[in-house]
């Protein structure tokens, strides 16, 4: 039968789809745990989430909360680090830290059959990390030396420099790992208590997910983490998402000279929205519009049509507190003030002369739902999930009710948010790029002065 | 305790050529499509790199029947898509929901047999200017972002089509033409020289009928003849690179045995044991005993037509790359001598058990299991491959370990890549000759 090339062919209905069962439990020191059967391929993910992250760290002693949590595979009873490091790679584990902004993430990934090994092993490395003073200056010590090399790497210093902008005198207002000056001011002890007060049961939620069934995966978490205790020691410092932001006094342009960079690397964007705000999915939607796919209007004016750059995103930095809204790009030299213009010149469109159409409507929503159950493919992105869940306070049927919610956004909704969460007046325009190259055609973009500001930014 | 690893399959090969693989797992409403060309920067000419590269942009610009960029559809129906480019290989991949298979298969039967009719001299221009921007920001403006350039260069000579990367040269990229793109398609882009494979929520028959129906009619084309070249290196080379980098850095590379010959999973063994996690035996040396250098990596590069192994080392701040490579060659020399042991030998082979599991995880995508049937396929001429993969290193002892560290890693055969700081060319290795790579 010869192919009908005349038209493309029409996709059936989508399949349906359910996520598994996540069942609910809590262990007697306070400990929550969620439970959910991934059967297929013989793995087990354990996700612990803990309350405390970037936002936690103390003025001044910015780095702490990730430092902290770097602590953790570093000792623990009778074993060293290299002792730790052994005993993960003998069970073929992948471990790996996340430290957000109000919240870290511990994920540990291995065999099924390693189940009740791993579970252990995590367990003795959050609960009772070794803390020993040689390891923190060796880790302090390597944390020092990342920033130095982190000077030279365009998207690293653009970040650094744009959270500051974003958030002046904010908890939010620094990367994780934090700064030279407050890496050098912390102390052993200071480690130690930040994981005393953080590292609770009382604050943490653990996710098991794996090919065993709900009754083997709560029966692997009670026994690792049952006799985890410490009563509760409230953090002496505020949740770092209850701060509000100072009305914005930052410049709306600025530069990070890199004098002859091959690229200027750019953030543009502001405050915008909390993950709580109940105009989540059309953010979603809109934000799919405007450049958080390839057919998006940022993505399709700045490559395919100008060629200024390998590609172009933007997105919300989704947190319990209000989070930004940025385009992220890196763009030839001699195309940095056209794309700043052009970025900015597509924010107001969509608010006002070019509301979403029917079209990117529909493509919009069927990119975010039509695709959403390849997300859940794997032990580890289920488990991962189900963990935002927890660090956003969601619902356990979030998932199922997804699809259908972002399938009932309107573009009219579209137009509202895009006019209630984005404001191109508020925007501040970030470059990390040669300045004498750029500034004369930047001055005349009318975003005002343009401020120079220091090598690590 | 040894555990049954499979990644069972089907395979037919259509009139054409095309090989067709199929592999079900119908955990997860989705369909994995794969589809490998082998052709890759290998098969460019010295003068004309970056070509391959250039081309697989070109995929994703409209063909006859579909005169548009080659994302919309496939977004509307929900589709993860993707593409990349190698030395060995060009391969293109999307991920849909089951309901858009024949969507999927349709774009992707029509690029291989009617792309050129939809190519313009615009749409090539507005291409090879984005590549000169993805150069920019993935090598040019990145720290060491030059390395492997340099590396490459001079372990192989300049015939050998390993002597450049895959992203080509500024130059060359610049003065391509867009009449050199239509004999390219012609001369790989076609049946014989692809290989199908469908992965994921779909019945087996009913796979190889959907394939037969898109691919079927597309004529054969030819098979491109087997790139072959031979390289080695009689001698140790020095190099040095000053960057706009904090801390200077040593890279080691040596001629290692191509893909899946004998020896390659013994190199990739020896990378672990060297040099992957705290207890590997340079780590512990440099980064946690001494504290002389910040990271420290090692990666056998597996190639169809010679392989190459690499280490690299970041001085901390005020220690000497002589130092480091002092240590580092002493500690190869033992590995040489003496051999890995029990433990690290259980360790290493523990890691490669759970890593080919968690490979069984994902059914599309960069590395899912359509893209690793799909490169057995390509390589060996055999999808059946994956247990036989993981029995490489099963079989591994310390003995052949040992003997790959002799046969492999000798001093006297190896470029010495130092990369420092702008106007600190002091602080190379000694003996070094600057070397310009741009």
């Amino acid at each position: 039968m010869a192919v009908d090339r005349s038209r493309l062919p029409v996709p059936g209905p989508d399949p349906s789809f359910h996520f598994p069962q996540i069942v609910r439990h809590r262990l007697g020191n306070g400990l929550k745990v969620r439970t959910v059967e991934h059967p297929g391929v013989p793995v087990v993910t354990f996700v612990i989430e803990i309350d405390g992250g970037l936002g936690a760290d103390p003025a001044g002693h910015e780095g702490l909360a990730s430092l902290t949590a770097d602590m953790t595979d570093e000792g623990t009873g009778a074993l060293s680090a290299i002792d730790v490091s052994d005993a993960l790679a003998r069970i073929g584990a992948e471990y790996d830290v996340e430290v957000g902004a109000d919240a870290t993430m511990f994920t540990l990934t291995t065999l099924a059959r390693f189940a009740e090994r791993g579970a252990r092993l995590l367990s003795d490395m959050l609960t009772s990390p070794s803390m020993r003073e040689a390891d923190f200056e060796r880790v302090r010590q390597l944390r020092l030396d990342r920033l130095r090399q982190l000077k030279d790497v365009p998207p690293a210093v653009a970040e650094r420099a744009f959270l500051k902008l974003l958030y002046p005198s904010h908890p939010y207002g620094h990367l994780a790992i934090g700064s030279d000056a407050s890496l050098r001011a912390l102390t052993l002890d200071a480690v130690v208590q930040f994981h005393e007060t953080t590292f609770r049961p009382r604050r943490a939620t653990l996710v098991v997910t794996g090919a065993l069934p709900h009754g083997d995966l709560l029966g692997v978490a009670q026994h690792a983490f049952g006799t985890w205790t410490g009563e509760q020691r409230a953090l002496d410092v505020a949740a770092a998402a209850d701060f509000v932001p100072h009305a914005n006094s930052s410049p709306h342009l600025a530069i990070v000279p890199r004098e002859g960079a091959a690229q200027s690397e750019l953030r543009i964007g502001h405050l915008s929205a909390r993950r709580g705000t109940p105009d989540y999915a059309p953010l979603l939607v809109m934000n799919a519009i405007l450049g958080g796919q390839f057919v998006s209007r940022i993505n399709l004016k700045l490559r395919e049509e100008k060629a200024f750059t390998y590609g172009a995103r933007t997105g919300f930095d989704w947190r319990r507190g209000v989070g930004p809204f940025s385009v992220q790009t890196s763009v030839h030299t001699a195309a940095t003030a056209e794309s700043i213009a052009d970025t900015l010149q597509e924010i107001s469109g969509l608010r006002d002369s070019r509301p979403a159409t029917a079209q990117e409507m529909s493509l919009a929503q069927a990119s975010l739902t039509r695709g959403y159950p390849r997300n859940f493919e794997t032990a580890q992105q289920v488990a991962r999930s189900v963990a935002q869940l927890a660090l956003f306070d969601l619902p356990d049927s979030y998932f199922e009710e997804f699809v259908p919610k972002v399938n009932a956004v309107t573009a009219d909704e579209v137009t509202r948010v895009a006019r209630t969460y984005l404001d191109p007046s508020r925007a501040i325009a970030l470059i990390v790029g040669d300045r004498k190259a750029t500034e004369e055609s930047l001055a005349a973009l009318g975003l005002g002065e343009l401020h120079v500001l220091p090598p690590t930014g | 305790m040894s555990i049954a690893i499979e990644l069972p399959h089907a395979k037919r090969t259509l009139a054409n050529g095309l090989d067709v693989l199929v592999h079900e797992d119908r955990r997860v409403p989705i369909v994995a499509v794969n589809l490998w060309y082998h052709v890759g920067s290998k098969n460019e000419r010295a003068g004309r790199t970056g070509f391959a590269h250039l081309f697989e942009h070109l995929m994703f610009e409209g063909s006859e029947h579909h005169n548009g960029g080659f994302f919309m559809p496939l977004q509307q129906a929900g589709a993860l898509l993707n593409g990349s480019t190698n030395a060995d290989r060009t391969n293109y991949w999307e991920v849909v929901p089951t309901s858009a298979l024949e969507l999927a298969l349709w774009m992707e039967s029509d690029r291989m047999g009617y792309l050129l009719p939809a190519l313009t001299r615009e749409r090539f221009e507005t291409q090879r200017d984005v590549v000169l921007n993805e150069r920019r920001q993935n090598y040019e403006n990145r720290p060491y972002g030059m390395a492997l350039m340099a590396l490459s260069s001079a372990l192989f000579p300049p015939e050998h089509p390993y002597h450049w990367l895959t992203i080509g040269a500024a130059d060359d990229i610049r003065a391509m033409e867009f009449e050199d793109v239509r004999a390219f398609f012609r001369t790989y882009y076609h049946p014989a020289n692809a290989s199908l494979s469908l992965a994921g929520d779909i019945d087996t028959g009913r796979a190889f009928e959907l394939a037969e129906n898109y691919f079927g009619e597309i004529p054969a084309g030819g098979r491109p003849e087997p790139v072959h070249a031979a390289a080695s290196l009689p001698r140790e080379v020095r190099l040095v690179f000053e960057d706009r980098v904090e801390l200077p850095r040593v890279y080691m590379a040596w001629h290692s045995p191509a893909m899946f010959a004998d020896g390659d999973a013994e190199a990739d063994l020896l990378a672990d044991l060297l040099a992957n996690g705290k207890t590997s035996r340079l780590y512990r040396t440099l980064v946690y005993d001494k504290r002389i250098a910040v990271d420290v990596s090692a990666y056998q590069h597996s190639r169809e037509i010679g392989s190459f192994f690499l280490l690299a080392s970041t001085a901390a701040p005020g220690q000497s790359l002589t130092e480091i490579v002092a240590i580092i060659d002493e500690r190869i020399q033992h590995l040489a001598d003496e051999g890995p042991v029990e433990q690290e030998m259980e360790r290493g082979i523990a890691q490669a058990e759970a890593h080919f599991m968690y490979r069984l995880q994902t059914v599309g995508g960069f590395g899912g299991k359509s893209d690793q049937l799909n490169a057995y396929n390509v390589f060996r001429g055999d999808p059946d491959f994956f247990a036989g993969d993981l029995d490489r290193y099963r079989c591994a002892t310390p003995t052949t370990v040992r003997n790959a560290a002799r046969s492999y890693l000798g001093f006297d055969r190896r470029v010495l890549l130092s990369i420092v700081p702008r106007g600190q060319a002091a602080l190379a290795l000694p003996g070094s000759e600057p070397v310009s790579v741009s």
